[in-house]
């Protein structure tokens, strides 16, 4: 039961910071997305990401932080296994569904509907 | 005739003979959809962009008022037009269709008053006889090109403003009957520092402080001449700092008779316009089609109207530039 508290107060939190840098920071939507997946690519560098997911789950997955993290981990799994190559193949590997569901999927939406706003 | 610094008056008065109004759905569920001449409950228009529905509104706006005056399309001399597109696409390309000589404006939203302040000049001078004068807006058109794709859902601060999906046109004539107009002050381009543009009010309300000073001033009139003044598309946000910043200029304006029609176009129940309407038709769709009515029914007697616009682009936000404005101010009155 703990652990759906700690999803809710670290996912939460997490985008309190997103909607911080909206507001008070006034950066564009697009800006903080990319400042949310750096952070969560320099926490998992610096080995914390992992730990935080240990701890709040989805708290910390579902978030685009989360996105951060799993590009540098697959990098860093790969990059044990085959040498420095697996930075460039190992960046994917763990976000490739994510990427592919994202392009497949709004190849379909577009299809169907009209995408011209 | 120059009057003071930067208005005109124009001796001959010329009328308002015709005005035509074309509203969207976003419009028609506001308090002012009886005074729209035509209503759309689809935002395409039944065309294939939202450019070319935007570009429909002005067509049926100018149409309307053409035969809402009892005149052919021929009898029209010249026709005076803004919008917020790039290369004021819509003006354009309304015009190839009417066949009229033409004159392309941009004032950003304060192309509607621009445009009749022109034509009033044509028609005072005697250099033309039937001046049409619009502008239009679309709102998924003016998303598109100035701020996000409307798919990505991005968030808007509550000082951000809702384009006004509208064309609004007035058919001015030497003679006939109608509301006249009777004076125009043109404004200064006023940069305060503003960069947001999710604040254009802000950005907006020190250009219409700037022309409605100028205006009593180079006529030596007072506020208490009008039973209303209305700003453009200040919205809730801008029309409180544009009070304000009158009252510190020592001019002020009783609350009952200073409007914005960014506020009047939308009711409080439509929440995802934010702080108001904004853009072309806001001030063009409120003034020719409520306001005149008001005018024309003798609620009120004597109005100003003062269009306000941002003269950002794209490229200027992308520069960091901060957002220059102006606004223009035309006087009309009706003596029954």
């Amino acid at each position: 039961m703990e652990i759906y508290f700690w999803a809710f107060v670290v996912g939460g939190l997490i985008c309190v910071i997103g909607q911080l840098l909206l507001d008070v920071g006034k950066f564009t939507p697009a800006h903080v997305m990319s400042i949310l997946v750096v952070s969560g690519a320099i926490l998992d560098g610096l080995g914390l990401y992992e730990p935080l997911i240990d701890f709040a789950g989805a708290g910390a997955t579902v978030p685009i932080t989360s996105f951060g993290n799993a590009l540098v981990h697959g990098a860093l799994a790969e990059a044990q296994q085959v040498g420095i190559i697996g930075i460039l193949t190992g960046i994917f590997e763990v976000t490739s569904a994510g990427i592919s569901a994202a392009i497949i999927f709004g190849f379909l939406a577009a299809l169907l509907f009209k995408p011209k706003g | 005739m120059l009057h003071g610094h930067q208005t005109w008056v124009f001796p001959n008065k010329p009328s308002i003979v015709s005005t035509a109004t074309v509203g969207g759905p976003f419009e028609a569920e506001g308090p002012l959809a009886e005074d729209f001449d035509l209503l759309h409950g689809d935002l395409w228009l039944g065309q294939d962009s939202y450019e070319k529905a935007e570009k429909k509104m002005l067509e049926e706006a100018c149409e309307m008022a053409i035969q809402k005056a009892g005149l052919q399309k021929q009898d029209i001399q010249f026709f005076l037009s803004g919008d917020l597109m790039n290369q004021i696409i819509s003006s354009s390309f309304a015009a190839r269709t009417l066949a009229v000589p033409y004159l392309g404006l941009y004032g950003a939203c304060s192309s509607s008053m621009e445009s009749l302040t022109l034509g009033c000049l044509i028609v005072d001078s005697g250099s033309g006889n039937y001046v049409l004068c619009g502008t239009s807006s679309h709102n998924a058109a003016a998303e598109k090109q100035y701020r996000y794709p409307t798919e990505y859902g991005s968030q808007k601060p509550p000082t951000a403003q809702w384009t006004v999906t509208g064309a609004g046109v007035a058919l001015l004539s030497s003679k006939g009957e109608g509301p006249r107009v009777t004076s125009a002050t043109i404004g200064r381009v006023v940069d305060m520092g503003v960069t947001d543009p999710f604040n254009m009010g802000s950005a907006m309300a020190p250009a219409a402080v700037d022309t409605i000073t100028a205006h009593f001033r180079d006529l030596r009139i007072s506020p208490q001449d009008y039973d209303l003044i209305a700003t453009g598309d200040l919205g809730r946000v801008g029309h409180r700092i544009a009070g304000d910043l009158l009252k510190k200029h020592g001019l002020e304006i009783p609350e009952d008779r200073f409007t914005d029609c960014g506020i009047l176009i939308y009711s409080k129940d439509q929440p995802v316009v934010l702080a108001g309407g904004s853009g072309c038709g806001c001030s063009a769709t409120v003034t020719y089609g409520h306001i005149l009515n008001r005018v024309k029914k003798g609620e009120l007697k004597k109005v100003l109207i003062v269009a306000t616009g941002a003269l950002l682009s794209p490229l200027s936000y992308q520069q960091k530039e901060s957002i220059p404005c102006v606004a223009h101010a035309v006087s009309i009155e009706f003596n029954h």
